[in-house]
């Protein structure tokens, strides 16, 4: 029943109004430790700016990337961030937890 | 996600009103279900369970993996008694993430020092009740004792739908309660709601042992389901 994310899909509705394309990512799924829990939100807009989170700050960065290509293709990506992953070890989440982060377009 | 759905999805978390958003994560597809509407909902046992327990997960329904995402208002928890155990129960009840506020007109009692990081409201519940909203993703405890300032306090929460509501005293405080409270016009129904002498049977002694009983009792209405409710009362 916890909620502490209310100012952040705000932010991605007025980003919207005010003309920006938005994306919406959201943690759908978490395996092992996982710093953020699933339904946790990062919105992010054309600029790149961003408010929320979907990790301890581990992943943002590559979530971020990717939310840019979904704001300009529309087409909805599911994100997976874990140890097993190659890339992993690159972006990092240093939990040793795995994530699948499902990244949508606004509008 | 759809405009208007996340305008519509802000305007029921603006209300204070639970909402479950549905999303086929293989096409994308959405729709947002209304607290109201979850009844008559193809999902709704499914949807009713993941709102009850405040959390959001995926579900698998004719071959479609559906992540259901729960947005629920923040719970609040009313503490009417600057009291000892008010002092122990605050950032116990902060902790579990619940937004707290003390209220108790003696100024004696509700002193910063007391209670430092807890908004404190010294007045009457007359006046402090209103403003803050109480609605029922609130939990209400009357800790002071004091008929003057627990009575008024929980005839405003019988009015505002709380998902619980609590009060110190023994059994025969609270027969005495329950007394005062019908000739002030509450029903039998209201009164019966009124978890007392309160809190979960723990053996609790210390100030900060009732805080955990009254905060294991708000934590089982708030989760279980009606029946096994029953059973931990």
């Amino acid at each position: 029943m916890l909620n502490r994310d209310e100012d952040i899909l705000k932010a991605a509705e007025d980003w919207h109004k005010g003309g920006h394309g938005v994306a919406l990512a959201t943690v759908v799924e978490t395996w092992g430790s996982a710093p953020r829990p699933v339904g946790s939100n990062l919105v992010i807009n054309d600029e790149g700016t961003f408010l929320g989170s979907v990790s301890g700050g581990c992943v943002e960065g590559a979530v971020v990337t990717e939310a840019l290509d979904v704001i300009s293709s529309g087409q909805p990506k599911m994100l997976e961030f874990g140890v097993a992953d190659e890339t992993a070890w690159n972006v990092g989440l240093s939990c040793g937890g795995t994530i699948r982060v499902f990244v949508e377009k606004v509008g | 996600m759809q405009l208007s759905t996340l305008a519509e999805l802000n305007a029921e978390r603006a209300a204070r009103r639970p909402a479950v958003l549905v999303t086929d994560v293989a096409s994308g597809e959405q729709r947002l279900v209304k607290a109201a509407a979850i009844a008559r909902d193809p999902l709704s046992d499914e949807l009713a369970k993941h709102l009850r327990m405040g959390k959001s997960g995926m579900v698998e329904v004719n071959g479609k993996r559906l992540f259901l995402n729960v947005y629920a208002p923040t719970a609040k928890l009313v503490i009417v008694g600057a009291v000892h155990i008010s002092q122990a129960l605050a950032p116990i009840a902060k902790s579990l993430g619940y937004d707290v506020t003390v209220v108790d007109p003696r100024t004696a009692f509700a002193s910063p020092e007391r209670f430092p990081d807890v908004p404190l409201i010294a007045e009457w519940p007359d006046v402090a009740l209103p403003p803050l909203n109480v609605d029922h993703y609130t939990a209400f405890v009357a800790l002071t004792h004091d008929p003057k300032i627990d009575d008024p306090a929980l005839l405003h929460a019988f009015s505002r739908d709380c998902f619980y509501i609590g009060a110190l005293g023994s059994r025969k405080t609270h027969a005495k309660r329950h007394d005062r409270l019908r000739a002030q016009g509450a029903s039998d129904a209201d009164i019966a709601r009124i978890h007392a002498p309160i809190g979960l049977a723990i053996g609790a002694v210390s100030p900060s042992e009732i805080a955990v009983s009254i905060m294991a009792e708000i934590t089982a209405t708030l989760r279980l389901p009606a029946k096994e409710k029953e059973q931990a009362a």
